[in-house]
């Protein structure tokens, strides 16, 4: 069971072949028999999914179905679920009980899906390789094989291992400069950021907000499009949320994909990318050609001035979304507070880990006095050059489609040592979420025995037809089915 | 552009944040790349501009004034550091 | 050395909504602690704000009533700054695009005169908490049940000169927002807060001195004496030649002390940014013509209306004006006593005094105005003298009853005026002081006379068991006597 997508497991709850218990208790022996390797779980919740499942098959029973009814699969411990800790992946939440759902989290469970625990992930969505978390780092389940513990991603770190792994079908997760498409690429599964507003913020922990978006990862296009369904809708508590119909994202992922357009933008094809990495994204780029697609270059100028507009911005919001965690009503407070200047700096100091500190005081700088119209300002400004690229590139061209990330999964370890080492991770993913459009990272081949990804970038609220695209792909390919060993 | 220990021990205190020496002489390194990093936007041309402050260009909805939140201290002081008589505990505050 | 001061306020006025600016919280005072307080206003990890539209009609409407230019796109920053009071680390605000543009106000000065205040700005943005400093073992408790009420900020040009003008300025802006209904006024809750800024400079100089910020002045009283107090400290400064830092001050009424709160060089670094959980707000001209349109009465016009239509000097119809709630109990008063002059006095002397007295907004005052009305009838048509008129009015404020006539009936309040009887005690009381009768008659000089007049009232008041009317007495008297 514990191979079947989403769509599958759906299907043989409908036929009553296994029921949601049973389904729910296989997963759950899954998860305490393999998460020792990957450590993609920070909070398992088996009594309340087992519970959740005997309403889920009572539901079925009663023919008050929807396709996820029963069906299991995971929070990233970003998003709020009420009664259930939500860490963020830091010791500053470690034992925070929210009494309150993330819209989300709560769309999930109107759904009746049975959520078997919170994942992995780096703290506070900081992270590229999921060694940031509190909670330990997560281990790829690609190149355990070769005897190397290899990251697998950030910071959605733990639930595409996790996903990977088979420990669960499908799994919610963030994205905020590539947080879901570079794990999903690195780990061999499908991950989808839809445009900025489409999914409901609202109990999702904030790192910045300007550029955060809840999404999806699961192994096929298919159970992404299953899960955006879930997700996607406006939200009035959500001020930056948009009030705009949602499709059925199941329904056209079987349009043919003759005459699409696919622009490849010049700068993601530079010799940051390996060549080996290259021939893999041309590779699939050819089966879009087999599919009846056409193909052109097309340029993203002020792309490469991405990442350093993003170290502006992201840092920014974080320092102050950030002040919230103060020790004074939640999370983690300092022992024996001498004043409360000691219990601030040192409940903050002690309670968030290195590169959350660092952000906060990047950000915090970024701000100060002197330096808003250098730093901010400017990368506002920036900001609107790389949307203007993706807006023109988009009336020349239906998608692009370009590598997700430079190189496959490293070595745990191996970038720890700087920062922008680690930050340049994200090179291909974080004009995207500046400019706000969604994007999918899709299973395209292996260099070295380690998954590749093709990210595939859209226009505003065109998650249809990326999910279309990805689908027909893996109608014809079978990367995204590759298990690891 | 470099950043001296100064001002990460001020931005440190604006962020509420103890760093020890040992930190700070790390944070000089590791700051210092980032705004090396970021100093890259100083090559781009932004005259006549527009900042951009949000990937969408949506105007703010506006909500009704009616009462729609009960009282849940309980729920909420029960995950509290320090609560007394249904107040917040925090160390004397001088003004 | 000759000083000229130059004064600023800052008044942060808590608007009169239901809820709160971000949250469907609601905003009721005098609520448990932390019970109004929920995940938005706690700051809970993932909330979000939602702003409140009566918090923007408000400001609309305040930006009206006070001559300024309505911003049609306004957007809110964070100000950031931790303190336990404010949950998010952050104080949402408005800064580079405020709702309410530059406007004005006029007041009128004790001279006559009237004076024209300009209005910087105004803008929205959230209330904090509170914090109580008595002791929890040392420690300090956080009620947030006011974090996220909503304000309107309202900064001035500094075009105030003395204490005077700046107090005039505040009762005029207490009595627009009251009139309008978007504050309740209620100083002593702090519904209305008051930052004085000033800075003295040598007469006829046109550069500005340093200036201090004194805070959260929470009535009218405090900031006069605030101001003098700092008048003064500011001018011993500068006189002995020393110089005015740049700094925030806290005054303590009870003692008339102030103290330093920070220098500017202790000053927080803000770091405001645009505030990314929230959008633009756009407000349409549909927007500011429905609350053009729902604008009351203001004071000025009211004033005027007072005067035409009651007949009032400008002194009485400004004051009373000027605040709705006592202007709307002098209304009732003036029309149901039918003698709007006699309404006035009651209503600015014995009605006033009483509430100065004990504390109290017109809005806590046990009496009616219509019952202050009905002792104004019977005032007027002679049942009562005015020694009565006080026991009465005394009668109903205790709530010993409500009706003015069931009060004059039980105390034996009603005043004898039947001439008759009124003549037959005067002879009485004349045959029994017939030495006084000698003198009085032998007096030439009219003052004295009157004065010993005065000594046959008190034996004529006890004859009549003090209900005899005094002026009919008086009358009598001055016959029976011979002029």
């Amino acid at each position: 069971m514990h191979n079947k997508s989403v769509a599958e497991l759906s299907r043989e709850l409908e036929s009553g072949k296994i029921s949601s218990v049973e389904l729910t208790q296989q997963f759950l022996d899954r998860i305490k028999r393999e998460d020792g390797k990957y450590n993609s779980f920070i909070t398992v919740t088996g009594e309340q999914a087992l519970s959740d499942a005997r309403v889920a098959d009572e539901q079925r029973a009663a023919g008050n179905a929807t396709p996820w009814t029963g069906v299991p699969f995971a929070h990233k411990d970003i998003f709020c679920t009420n009664g259930v800790r939500t860490t963020c992946g830091s010791k500053m939440l470690e034992n925070f009980v929210p009494p309150y759902d993330a819209t989300v989290t709560a769309n999930f469970r109107q759904a009746g899906a049975v959520c078997l625990g919170k994942t992995n992930m780096d703290e506070f969505a900081m992270g590229s390789s999921n060694e940031n978390s509190y909670f330990g780092a997560v281990t790829n389940p690609w190149g355990l094989s070769q005897g190397n513990k290899r990251v697998p991603g950030g910071s959605s770190g733990g639930s595409a291992a996790a996903v990977s792994a088979r420990l669960v079908p499908a799994a919610t997760a963030t994205d905020t400069g590539g947080s879901i498409r570079q794990p999903a690429a690195l780990c061999g599964v499908t991950g989808l950021k839809p445009t900025y507003g489409r999914v409901s913020r609202y109990g999702m922990i904030a790192f910045a907000s300007s550029l955060d978006q809840g999404g999806t990862i699961a192994r096929s296009a298919e159970d992404n499009a299953l899960m955006l369904n879930v997700m996607a809708g406006f939200d009035a508590k959500d001020s930056t949320s948009i009030n705009r119909e949602v499709p059925d994202y199941t329904a056209t992922l079987n349009e043919p994909l003759k005459g699409l357009k696919i622009g490849l933008p010049k700068e993601y094809f530079s010799d940051q990318l390996s060549p080996a990495m290259e021939q893999q994204v041309r590779n699939a780029v050819n089966e879009y050609e087999k599919l009846g697609a056409t193909v052109k270059e097309v340029s993203l100028p002020n792309a490469k001035l991405a990442i350093a507009a993003y170290y502006v911005i992201a840092p920014a919001e974080a320092s102050a979304n950030l002040s919230r965690f103060d020790g004074v009503r939640y999370g983690y407070r300092c022992e024996d507070p001498k004043d409360l200047m000691d219990l601030y700096t040192r409940s903050r100091a002690e309670g968030f880990g290195t590169e959350v500190k660092r952000r906060i005081l990047v950000g915090t700088y970024a701000l100060s006095a002197g330096y808003f119209d250098a730093y901010y300002l400017k990368a506002q400004k920036v900001r609107r050059l790389i949307q203007q690229d993706f807006i023109n590139a988009f009336k020349e061209v239906d998608v692009l489609m370009s590598p997700t990330t430079p190189s496959p999964a490293f070595i745990q370890g191996e970038k720890t040592s700087d920062p922008v080492t680690m930050y340049l991770e994200d090179v291909f993913t974080i004009a995207i979420n500046l400019a706000g459009v969604p994007a999918m990272s899709v299973p395209a081949g292996f260099v070295d025995g380690l998954p590749v990804g093709l990210q595939i970038i859209g226009d505003y609220f065109s998650e249809a037809r990326l999910l279309n695209a990805a689908h027909q792909f893996q109608q014809v390919t079978d990367w995204h089915q590759r298990e690891p060993q | 552009m470099t950043i001296s220990r100064d001002d990460i021990e001020k931005v440190a205190v604006l962020a509420r944040i103890r760093v020890d020496d040992e930190q700070v002489s790390a944070l000089e390194k590791d700051l210092g790349n980032i705004l090396d990093l970021v100093d890259q936007l100083g090559a781009a041309d932004t005259d006549s501009v527009e900042p951009m402050a949000h990937p969408l260009d949506a105007v703010q909805r506006l909500r009704a004034d009616e009462v729609t939140e009960t009282n849940q201290r309980e729920a909420f002081q029960a995950i509290a550091p320090a609560t007394e008589n249904g107040l917040y505990l925090v160390p004397r505050v001088i003004e | 050395m000759q000083w000229d001061i130059v004064i600023g306020l800052e008044i942060h006025v808590q608007l009169a909504t239901k809820t709160k600016i971000f949250s469907g919280s609601s905003t009721a005072y005098g609520a448990e602690p932390n019970t109004q307080a929920n995940a938005v206003d706690l700051a809970m990890p993932g909330t979000l704000p939602v702003p409140n539209e009566q918090a923007f009609r408000y400001a609309v409407m305040f930006g009206l009533a006070v001559n300024a230019e309505i911003e049609r796109r306004s957007v809110f920053e964070r100000k950031n700054y931790f303190y336990p009071d404010l949950p998010k680390g952050y104080q949402t605000t408005q800064l580079e695009r405020p709702i309410v543009g530059p406007g004005y106000v006029d007041i009128d000065l004790p001279s006559g005169e009237t004076k024209r205040v300009r209005i910087h700005h105004a803008h929205l943005e959230e209330d904090a908490g509170k914090s109580l400093h008595e002791d929890f073992h040392g420690m300090t408790g956080v009620d947030l049940n006011r974090a996220g009420t909503p304000l309107i900020e309202v900064v001035t040009e500094p075009d105030m000169n003395n204490a005077e003008e700046a107090v005039a300025f505040a009762k005029k802006l207490h009595g627009i927002v009251t009139s309008l209904g978007i504050c309740d006024g209620d100083m002593s809750q702090g519904s209305m807060r008051f930052d004085v800024n000033i800075s003295l400079k040598p007469k006829g100089s046109d550069t500005l001195g340093t200036r201090t910020e004194t805070k959260n002045l929470n009535s009218f009283r405090f900031m006069e004496q605030a101001i003098a107090h700092e008048v003064e400290r500011q001018m011993d400064i500068l006189e002995d030649g020393g110089t005015i830092v740049q700094e925030t001050r806290l005054y303590n009424g009870d003692r008339d002390e102030s103290r330093s709160m920070r220098t500017k060089e202790e000053a927080n670094d803000y770091r405001y940014f645009p505030c990314p959980d929230l959008l633009p707000v756009e407000i349409d001209d549909s927007f500011i013509e429905e609350a053009r349109n729902s604008l009351p009465e203001l004071p000025d016009a009211r004033k005027a209306r007072f005067m035409d239509q009651y007949g009032l000097n400008d002194y009485d119809a400004g004051l009373l004006a000027g605040d709705s709630r006592l202007a709307a109990f002098f209304e009732a008063a003036a029309k149901r006593g039918k003698d709007a002059k006699l309404a006035s006095n009651w209503v600015q002397g014995e009605f006033s005094a009483r509430l100065n007295a004990e504390e109290k907004t017109v809005a806590e005052s046990p009496i009616s105005g219509a019952q202050l009305g009905d002792l104004v009838v019977r005032i007027a048509d002679n049942t009562i003298s005015s020694a009565g008129a006080k026991k009465v009015f005394e009668a109903l404020w205790s709530g010993e009853n409500d009706s003015v006539d069931a009060i004059i009936d039980a105390k034996g309040l009603k005043q004898v005026s039947d001439t008759g009887a009124l003549e037959a005690m005067v002879d009485e009381v004349l045959a029994g002081m017939p030495d006084q009768v000698t003198q009085y008659q032998n007096e030439e000089d009219p003052k004295k006379r009157k004065k010993m007049l005065g000594g046959f009232m008190g034996p004529l008041m006890k004859a009549s068991k003090g209900q005899g009317n005094p002026k009919l007495f008086n009358e009598i008297l001055v016959r029976k006597l011979g002029g």
